[in-house]
C-alpha cells in the first residue's frame, strides 16, 4: 500500500509538541497524474525512516504531501478528518463540470499515516503485546525495589521477544515473496522492526535495568552482539569449511570476534592458526594469553570496581609493552588485533566496515579503553564516537539521534524522536507506558490533555479503533482491533473514558452478537448513555425489519420507556388491523418488565384479558377490562376498542358486569363521546366513519342498558332471596 | 493441562470445530476448522495438529497447528459444523448458508452448495428483503437446520437447492443456537430466555414445547444435549449462568449454576465422557466442569489452574422422580454431588468465542486472534 509515485511527505509536528490532528503519511493513489500539492500536518510519519535525511527542527513548516489527481486551482477538494487518518476525497461540486473534466468514475484518495504497518504479521504484534500491556498494568503497586525491577525487566524482555518474533516471521515472508517490490516492502519492515528492537533494548539497559558502572558495559556488549549478528553465520561458514584457516574470511572473522569482545572464541580461532603455521605460533600464543588474561567483571563475585580497574590497568600496560616491543611486528593481522585490544581509535576506525555502525564502535572503544564507564559519562563517549565514526562525511540519521538521546538519558527526546521517525504509535505508546511504570516520567506534564503516557496511549488506541472505519474505501489490510483498544483506554485515567465513549458509539453493529460484545464493554464500565443508545439503535433496526418482538426486547434492556411505548403502540395497531396478536411468546412472558411504560403494561394486561376471555373466565376478564379504563392505563384512543370488546361479555347469557360495573362502563362511554372534538369541514369519508361510530355507540348503549336491567334484577333478587 | 498451545493467527476466531473421526476408528482428532469474524475478509480455514513426522527433543510432537487450507467467506462466520468428514457447513452474517467441500488430495476448499438469503427480514412497507444474520446451524446427515436473527428456522438437505421446510416467525426474538434433540426434533434457544422444542413432523409454526427461565428473561446463547441421555440439556446464558434442563418434565431448568462473569458463548458435553462439560465465555475464560462422582483424587489431577468447588443449586425439587439411571447432571442432592471446575486458559484474554472437544483434544478460538489447542485433556 505504499505510494505509487511522487515523494512522500514526512515529518511535521511531533506528538509531544502538537495538539493532535490528523497525521499523514504515504498517499494511496490509484491512477491519475500528480497535479497539485496538499499540505499535510504530520505526526509519526511514514516507514522509510531509515532512509530519512536529517530531521529538521520539530516545529518547522509542515511538509508537503503530494496527492495525485488533485487540481487545487479548481478547488475540487474536500477533506474529512478522522481521528486516526485523514481522508481526502476529490470531488467536484458542479456535476456538469465534473463530467467534462473527470470522465469516468471519481477517485477517492485516502491518506493514511501508517499504511504499511497494517499487515497480517503486525496484527500479531498488536495482539500479543496487548496481553503483555494488560499484565503490566496489573503489576502490584506494592512490589518495590528489586522484585519490581525484575518484573519490569521481564515485561520489557517480553515486549522485545514479540518484536523479534514478528521480525523473524516478516523476514521469512520477505524471503518467500516472489514479487521483488513486495519483498522489498517486507524487508523494509524488517529493518523498522529491528530498529525498534534495538532502541527498546538500549532503553531497557539504560532506563529500566539502570545498570551501574561495570555491568553496564556487559549489557551494552550483549546489546551489540544481539544486533550485529552476521558474525554467527560467518562463524558457522568458516568453521564448516575444510580448512578454516585458509578461508578467505578467516581474519575478518577473528577481527569481528575481537571487536565484539568474544575473546574466548577469538582465542580458539587463533589456536587453529597456531597449529598450522609454526612461524606465527609463538605470536598467536602470546596474543591468546593476552586475550585470556583480560580482566572482566564476572557477576556474582565480590570483586570491587577499583580492583578491576587496577588489574585492567596492568593488563593494558602489558599489551602496550608487547606492541612497543614489536612482538607482533611480523604479522600485520595480529598487530592490528593487538591495537584494537588497546582501544586504539585509529586501528578501530580502520575496521569501519566490520563495525557497521557508530554504536558498535562506541561499545568496542569502551570495552578496550574504559571498561568501567559510568552511565553519566556515556553520552560524552557516544557523541565523540559518533563524530569520529561519521567523520563529517555524512550527517546523523534519525536512528542515530534516537540512540544518542538515549545515551544522554533524555527520555523525552527519545520518545519525541521515535514518534517522528516511526510509522505508528505502537512503539512509543508501549515504551512510554513501560518507562512510566518505572516512575521515570512523573514530572513531565504536557500543556494539553494529560501526561505523555496517556497522550500516546490514547493516540495508539484511537488508531486501533479508527482501523475499522473506511473498510469499504480501502483495499489495505484493514481489520478490527477495536477490542484491543478498549483495554488501552481503560488505563488512561484522565481522558480514556471519554475517548472510549466517543469511539464505542461509532462501531458498526453488523450483527446482534457484535452488538452484545459492544454492550458488554459498555455495561462493565457503567456507560449507561452508550448502552441506551446502542439498544436504541438495535431496537430501531428491529422495528425497520418488522421484528417487533426483538424491538421490544431491546427497549426493555435499555429501560427505554419512550421506545417501549412506541413499540407497544405498533403491537396494538397491528392487533387492531389484524384482530390477533403476534409474538405471543414474548408478550405472555413480560413479567416485571411490563412496568417499564404504561403502554407496555396496557399491552400486557390487554393480552391477559384476551387470554382470560379465551379461557372463558368471563368475570375476571370483565373486571380486568374495566380496570384498564378506570385506572387510565388504557390510552383514550383505545377505549372504543375496549368497549367494543365488552360487547360480547354484555351479551352473554349470564350477567357478568354488575350494576356498579355497568355504571362505570356507561360513564366511560359518555366521557368518550362527550369529549369528542368538533370537526371542521366534514368530508365524505369522515361522515361515513362517524356513521359507523354512531352505530357502535348506539349498540353499546343498548347493550349496557339491557345489561344494567338484568344486573339490577339479578342483584335485587339475590338480595331478596 | 500442561500442554496447551497458542498460536496467533491474525484473525478473530468465531468458531472452532474438530473434524469428526470415522465411526469405529481408533484415530484421534487431528484436523479442525475455524471461522473468523469482524475482519475485512473472513475465512473458513482447516488446520492440522497432525504430526508431520517432526518429533521434538522430548519425543513429543510439535505442538503448533499448521494451516492446511482456507477459503474466503462472505460475512462473519456465525456458526460452523462438520456435515461429514469432507464437508463443512458455515452460517454467515449475510444470511447465507454455505456447504464447503474439502479436497484432501490437493488440500483445497471449495464451495459445494450455497443457500443465499436463507435468513432475511421483510420490511413492513416494501416487498424488498434485507438479509438477516444466520446465527446457528446443526447437521445430521443429510439434514441441515439453521436459525437466524429473523426468528426463522430452515431445514435443508444437502442435495436440495431449496429449503425442505421453513418455519417463518418461529420466534419473536432472535434465535441464538440450535441442536438436535432426537431426529426429527430440534431444540432452539432465544434471546428472551426460552428453550423451545420443535417437531418437524408437526405442521404449523408452533413449538411442541416451551421451557423458560423464570423472571428476568436472560438471553440464552448456546445449547448442547447430553450425548447419551437425550433429555438432559445444558444451556448458557448472557449472565454466564449454566442451566441444566430435563426436557421431559417441568418448564424450568433443573439447576442453575453460577459460572462465568459474562456471556457464555458455548457449552459442550464431552461426546464420549459426558460427565465432563466445557464452557467458554466473553470474559475470556474456558472452563472444564467435572461432575463424575468417582474421582476422589481429582484435586491432585488438576493442580494447574484455579480449582473451585461449586454446589448444585436446585431450584425445583424433584426428589420423588424415579429414574433407573440418574444422570450426574440431574441429581439434586447438594451435599453429595460436587462439580469440580478447572480453568483451562492460563491468563484471561479477550473473549473465548468457541470451543470444541473430541477425545482427549480441545480447541478454542478467541477475539485476541489466538487459537489454543491441547491434546491431553484428561492427563
Amino acid at each position: 500500500m505504499a505510494e505509487r509515485r511522487g515523494p512522500c511527505g514526512i515529518g511535521g509536528f511531533g506528538p509531544a509538541g502538537s495538539t493532535g490532528g490528523a497525521r499523514a503519511g504515504s498517499s494511496l493513489a490509484t491512477g491519475a497524474e500528480p497535479e497539485a500539492r496538499a499540505r499535510s500536518f504530520g505526526g509519526p510519519a511514514n516507514s522509510r525512516w531509515l532512509r530519512l535525511g536529517a530531521m529538521e527542527e520539530l516545529d518547522g513548516e509542515p511538509t508537503v504531501t503530494l496527492i495525485p489527481g488533485v487540481n487545487s486551482s479548481k478547488k475540487q477538494m474536500c477533506f474529512d478528518w478522522g481521528p486516526g487518518e485523514m481522508l481526502v476525497c476529490e470531488t467536484s461540486f458542479n456535476k456538469k463540470e465534473k463530467s467534462e473534466t473527470v470522465p469516468g468514475c471519481p477517485v477517492i484518495y485516502i491518506i493514511r499515516k501508517d499504511v504499511d504497518v497494517y499487515s497480517q504479521i503486525l496484527r500479531k504484534l498488536f495482539n500479543e503485546s496487548h496481553g503483555i500491556f494488560v499484565g503490566l498494568q496489573r503489576i502490584e503497586e506494592e512490589l518495590t525495589g528489586k522484585s519490581r525491577k525484575a518484573q519490569l525487566v521481564r515485561v520489557s524482555k517480553n515486549y522485545r521477544s514479540v518484536i523479534r518474533a514478528c521480525m523473524e516471521e516478516m523476514h521469512q515472508v520477505a524471503i518467500a515473496a516472489k514479487d521483488p517490490a513486495c519483498s522489498r516492502q517486507f524487508s523494509s519492515q524488517v529493518s523498522i522492526l529491528s530498529a525498534m528492537e534495538l532502541i527498546w533494548n538500549l532503553c531497557e539497559i539504560l532506563f529500566i535495568e539502570v545498570a551501574p558502572a561495570g555491568p553496564l558495559l556487559l549489557h551494552l556488549l550483549d546489546w551489540v552482539r544481539l544486533h550485529v549478528c552476521e558474525v554467527d553465520n560467518l562463524l558457522a561458514d568458516v568453521l564448516g569449511s575444510e580448512n578454516p584457516r585458509k578461508h578467505e574470511s578467516f581474519w575478518k572473522l577473528v577481527t569481528i570476534l575481537v571487536l565484539q569482545g568474544r575473546l574466548d572464541e577469538a582465542r580458539q580461532m587463533l589456536s587453529k592458526e597456531a597449529d598450522s603455521s609454526p612461524t606465527s605460533a609463538g605470536m598467536c600464543r602470546i596474543l591468546g594469553d593476552l586475550m585470556r588474561t583480560m580482566p572482566v567483571l564476572s557477576p556474582g563475585t565480590t570483586q570491587t570496581l577499583t580492583e578491576l580497574e587496577l588489574k585492567w590497568q596492568h593488563w593494558h600496560e602489558e599489551c602496550e609493552r608487547h606492541l612497543q616491543d614489536g612482538t607482533f611486528a611480523s604479522s600485520p593481522h595480529l598487530e592490528s588485533l593487538c591495537k584494537i585490544m588497546l582501544g586504539d581509535e585509529a586501528a578501530l576506525l580502520e575496521q569501519k566496515e566490520l563495525l557497521n555502525n557508530w554504536y558498535h564502535f562506541l561499545v568496542t572503544r569502551l570495552l578496550y579503553s574504559h571498561p568501567t564507564v559510568k552511565p553519566i559519562d556515556l553520552h560524552f563517549y557516544a557523541q565523540s564516537s559518533l563524530d569520529l565514526f561519521l567523520g563529517g562525511e555524512s550527517s546523523p540519521e534519525p536512528l542515530d539521534n534516537i540512540l544518542m538521546a538515549a545515551f544522554e538519558f533524555d527520555i523525552h527526546q527519545v520518545i519525541k524522536e521515535c514518534s517522528i521517525a516511526l510509522s505508528n504509535w505502537w512503539f512509543v505508546a508501549h515504551l512510554t507506558d513501560l518507562l512510566d511504570h518505572c516512575k521515570l516520567l512523573q514530572s513531565h506534564n504536557l500543556y494539553f490533555g494529560s501526561n505523555m503516557r496517556e497522550f500516546l496511549l490514547l493516540e495508539y488506541a484511537s488508531g486501533l479503533f479508527a482501523h475499522h472505519r473506511p473498510s469499504r474505501l480501502s483495499s489495505s489490510e484493514l481489520c478490527s482491533l477495536w477490542q484491543l483498544g478498549v483495554d488501552y483506554f481503560d488505563y488512561c485515567p484522565e481522558l480514556g473514558r471519554v475517548s472510549l465513549e466517543l469511539h464505542i458509539e461509532r462501531i458498526p453493529l453488523s450483527t446482534e452478537q457484535k452488538a452484545l460484545k459492544v454492550l458488554r464493554i459498555c455495561e462493565q464500565r457503567q456507560m449507561t448513555e452508550q448502552v441506551r443508545s446502542i439498544c436504541k439503535i438495535l431496537a430501531m433496526k428491529a422495528v425497520r425489519n418488522n421484528r417487533l418482538g426483538s424491538a421490544l426486547s431491546w427497549s426493555i434492556r435499555a429501560k427505554d420507556a419512550a421506545f417501549a411505548t412506541l413499540v407497544s403502540d405498533r403491537f396494538l395497531r397491528d392487533y387492531c388491523e389484524r384482530g390477533c396478536f403476534s409474538d405471543l411468546d414474548l408478550i405472555d412472558n413480560l413479567g416485571p418488565a411490563m412496568m417499564l411504560s404504561d403502554r407496555l403494561t396496557f399491552l400486557g394486561k390487554y393480552r391477559e384479558f384476551h387470554r382470560l376471555y379465551g379461557e372463558k373466565r368471563f368475570v375476571d376478564a370483565a373486571s380486568l377490562l374495566l380496570s384498564l379504563m378506570t385506572s387510565q392505563i388504557a390510552p383514550r384512543s383505545f377505549w372504543m376498542t375496549l368497549l367494543t370488546d365488552a360487547l360480547p361479555l354484555l351479551e352473554q347469557k349470564q350477567v357478568i358486569f354488575s350494576a356498579e360495573q355497568t355504571y362505570e362502563l356507561m360513564r366511560c362511554l359518555e366521557d368518550l363521546t362527550s369529549g369528542r372534538p368538533v370537526h371542521g369541514e366534514p368530508d365524505a369519508q369522515r361522515l361515513q366513519d362517524d356513521d359507523i361510530e354512531t352505530t357502535k355507540v348506539e349498540m353499546l348503549r343498548l347493550a349496557l342498558a339491557r345489561n344494567l336491567a338484568r344486573a339490577i334484577i339479578k342483584e335485587g333478587s339475590l338480595e331478596g332471596s | 493441562m500442561e500442554e496447551i498451545y497458542a498460536k496467533f493467527v491474525s484473525q478473530k476466531i468465531s468458531k472452532t470445530r474438530w473434524r469428526p473421526v470415522p465411526a469405529g476408528s481408533l484415530q484421534t482428532a487431528d484436523t479442525f476448522a475455524t471461522g473468523s469474524w469482524d475482519n475485512e475478509e473472513n475465512r473458513v480455514s482447516l488446520w492440522s495438529i497432525g504430526d508431520f513426522g517432526n518429533l521434538d527433543s522430548d519425543g513429543g510432537f510439535e505442538g503448533d497447528h499448521q494451516l492446511l487450507c482456507d477459503i474466503k467467506h462472505h460475512g462473519d462466520v456465525m456458526d460452523l459444523q462438520f456435515f461429514d468428514q469432507e464437508r463443512i457447513v458455515a452460517a454467515s452474517s449475510t444470511g447465507s448458508v454455505t456447504l464447503f467441500l474439502h479436497h484432501p488430495n490437493n488440500q483445497t476448499l471449495s464451495v459445494g452448495q450455497q443457500w443465499t438469503a436463507a435468513h432475511y427480514h421483510t420490511s413492513p412497507g416494501s416487498l424488498s428483503c434485507r438479509s438477516a444474520p444466520c446465527t446457528g446451524v446443526v447437521c445430521s446427515n443429510p439434514e441441515i437446520v439453521t436459525v437466524g436473527e429473523d426468528g426463522r428456522i430452515n431445514l435443508f438437505r444437502a442435495d436440495h437447492k431449496e429449503a425442505v421446510r421453513t418455519i417463518d416467525n418461529a420466534d419473536s426474538s432472535t434465535l441464538h443456537a440450535v441442536t438436535f434433540l432426537r431426529t426429527p426434533e430440534i431444540l432452539t434457544v432465544n434471546s428472551i430466555g426460552q428453550l423451545k422444542i420443535w417437531d418437524f413432523r408437526q405442521q404449523g409454526n408452533e413449538p411442541s414445547q416451551i421451557l423458560s427461565l423464570t423472571g428476568d428473561r436472560v438471553p440464552l446463547h448456546c445449547v448442547d444435549r447430553h450425548p447419551n441421555q437425550q433429555h438432559v440439556v445444558a444451556t448458557g446464558g448472557q449472565d454466564g449462568m449454566l442451566s441444566i434442563w430435563d426436557v421431559r418434565q417441568g418448564t424450568m431448568p433443573v439447576s442453575l449454576l453460577k459460572a462465568h462473569e459474562a456471556e457464555m458463548w458455548e457449552v459442550h458435553f464431552h461426546p464420549s465422557n459426558p460427565d465432563h462439560l466445557f464452557t467458554c465465555s466473553e470474559d475470556g475464560s474456558l472452563w472444564h466442569w467435572d461432575a463424575s462422582t468417582d474421582a476422589p483424587e481429582k484435586s491432585s489431577l488438576f493442580h494447574e489452574g484455579r480449582s473451585s468447588i461449586f454446589l448444585f443449586h436446585s431450584i425445583s425439587n424433584q426428589a420423588n422422580v424415579h429414574q433407573s439411571v440418574i444422570s450426574s447432571w440431574l441429581s439434586t442432592d447438594p451435599a453429595k454431588d460436587r462439580i469440580e471446575i478447572t480453568s483451562l486458559l492460563p491468563n484471561r484474554t479477550l473473549s473465548v468465542n468457541s470451543l470444541d472437544v473430541l477425545g482427549p483434544c480441545l480447541v478454542c478460538g478467541t477475539d485476541a486472534e489466538a487459537i489454543y489447542v491441547t491434546r491431553q485433556l484428561f492427563s
